[in-house]
């Protein structure tokens, strides 16, 4: 074993890495940059890989794109919809799920069950469950007296459907991650504060919730990042369309039309790389807030 | 009652509401997938069937190939799953083990690619397999996921946990590396190696995006490309939706069911979704 690098050493890690490293950068580094390049192709022979025209074109024709516009609009719409609810409700069940209590391994099983099926799978499951006349939901809707609501088919209801699909997926995830963060804390914290006489909410505040500030920086770095990238939920609940009237189109099913449907490589390049920077953003803005708030144990 | 016992009553009555909740679609999928005709679409609902149809399952077989795209799956997730697993152990021996030029450039540049989302990726990646000529073939399906930069972070950090001493050892006895690696190290990161394993075989066996795009023939597709496009050919039928739905989520819901304790400290462990 050497201690210090050499070039006898870095053949050897060459060896060890290059199966890795071939994958990694045909797949995964090369088209970050060609994704990027490729953003400016404004006249683009895919057969035959040559480039006529490069420009800033594309990116015009974006935001002078109604759909486009709609898409951003409905993905945000989407994010602001999944990310505070799903966020509480699974701190809510991890804190149940954290008690000294029985059956919690069945228990947290079955949180965690929809995210290990297929999205394509349970959002069929859930349209049939959405459905305006047969649908289980309408039908429980019904005992409180509300007139059946079209979920798939008025605009007005698609996203919330999408909404509630996804939090349920969704769910079990964050639970978990949660969990962890609640399992780590120190239990003499707590005694401390029993000592002190903090009541359970005092202890939830003062406590808990500073304590478990870095997962919860993580969870919602994740979920946010994740929400942005909404696609199989749709294509699955709205049979291949983009809900009625495109109310759920969001960017990366606005990129799956541009590419697979119309083939227009460039502008379905211009639109990932709008979500990339759209995603950096929100994920540097939530490092910027998360120096202030998150306390490192 | 005292006030400890009231709250775990709460604390059970609360949990219990919302596993309904979440069990009910799962729940209200298999009973559907067992329905005659006659009941499905039945108001108020019929949750248990009054005879059991297993008929939903070999009609829904011969309305589309399930047991191929099942095959389909299962090749592309034992495939990449293998394929994953030896690629992250041969680059996580580096990075824990080897000096060498280069290294932290490496590494860091690998896991800044870990912010870039998969659909940035999905156009030049097209464009390059079919230049290869591979769209349509398992090699597209397979090759591109066979290594992952998170699960190659994840042993990396499992392998710097072993002592060193113990590869001194090894070599004072005579043991080469490449020997060592695999009788010593891989045995000792079993924890993380079945994280690994389990978090990719989830991802590969419900992947839909890269498949629906890579693929065109019905001979490739996998289980859910392929209960995707079901769902215009079966039209209505929900008992036979529900029964492909079944088959997709059935084998996952079993496995997750053997493994839960490995999965459930493992995802929490690393945190992320490989």
């Amino acid at each position: 074993m050497t201690l210090r690098p050499n070039w006898k050493s870095t053949c050897k890690a060459i060896l060890y890495l290059l199966p890795a490293l071939l994958i990694l950068i045909t797949f995964n580094i090369y088209p970050i940059i060609k994704s990027f390049l490729m953003s400016f192709y404004t006249d683009y022979d895919y057969f035959n890989n040559v480039v006529h025209a490069r420009g800033l074109t594309n990116f015009i024709t974006l935001f002078n794109d109604q759909n486009f516009i709609k898409a951003l609009s409905n993905t945000l719409i989407f994010v602001v919809g999944v990310v505070p609810i799903s966020i509480i409700l699974s701190l809510l069940i991890a804190l149940l799920l954290n008690s000294k209590i029985k059956f919690l391994g069945f228990f947290r099983t079955i949180y965690f069950l929809p995210f290990v099926t297929s999205v394509v799978a349970v959002a069929i499951v859930w349209g049939w469950i959405f459905h305006s006349d047969y649908g289980l939901l309408n039908y429980f809707l019904g005992w409180f007296g509300v007139d059946p609501i079209k979920w798939i088919t008025d605009p007005n209801f698609a996203m919330l459907a999408l909404i509630i699909l996804s939090i349920w997926k969704g769910l079990g995830f964050n639970i978990i991650i949660f969990l962890a963060g609640l399992q780590n804390i120190n239990q003499q914290y707590y005694l401390a504060a029993k000592v002190d006489g903090a009541s359970a909410w005092n202890r939830f505040k003062t406590v808990t919730l500073p304590l478990l500030s870095p997962t919860m920086f993580f969870i919602s770095i994740i979920s946010i990042i994740n929400a942005f990238k909404v696609f199989d939920e749709i294509f699955a609940l709205f049979n291949g369309r983009p809900g009625p009237a495109n109310s759920t189109l969001t960017v990366v099913y606005y990129v799956y039309q541009k590419f697979y449907e119309e083939w227009q490589f460039g502008l379905a390049s211009a639109a990932a790389f709008v979500l990339f920077i759209f995603v950096f953003i929100f994920t540097l803005i939530q490092l910027i807030i998360g120096k202030k708030f998150v306390h490192y144990q | 009652m005292t006030k400890a016992a009231l709250s775990k009553t709460t604390i059970y009555i609360l949990l219990s509401i919302g596993s309904i909740l979440m069990l009910l679609p799962f729940v209200w999928m298999i009973s559907t997938s067992l329905k005659a005709p006659n009941e499905v679409m039945a108001m108020p609902p019929v949750w248990i069937p009054s005879e059991i149809n297993w008929t939903n399952f070999t009609e829904a077989l011969k309305v589309a190939p399930f047991d191929r795209y099942f095959l389909n799956s299962v090749i592309v997730t034992i495939l990449s799953t293998v394929g994953e697993l030896i690629t992250t152990i041969l680059a996580a021996y580096a990075f824990s083990r080897i000096q060498f030029f280069g290294k932290h450039v490496i590494f860091a540049v690998l896991l800044g690619t870990m912010m870039v989302p998969g659909e940035v990726l999905l156009i030049p990646n097209f464009v390059t397999l079919s230049n290869l000529g591979w769209i349509d073939t398992y090699k597209a399906l397979v090759v591109p996921w066979t290594a992952s930069v998170f699960a190659i972070f994840l042993l990396r950090q499992f392998f710097l946990g072993i002592p060193k001493e113990l590869s001194y050892a090894a070599q004072v006895d005579g043991c080469s590396e490449f020997k060592f690696l695999w009788y010593v190290m891989v045995p000792l990161a079993k924890p993380a190696l079945i994280t690994v394993a389990l978090l990719k075989v989830i991802n590969s066996w419900n992947a839909f995006l890269w498949p629906l795009i890579v693929t065109n023939t019905q001979e490739l597709r996998t289980l859910p490309v392929g209960l995707s496009a079901f769902t215009t050919e079966a039209g209505v039928k929900y008992e036979l939706l529900m029964a492909a739905s079944s088959m997709v989520v059935l084998p996952m819901i079993i496995l997750f069911f053997i493994m839960q304790k490995y999965i459930v400290a493992g995802v929490a462990r690393s945190g992320l979704k490989g």
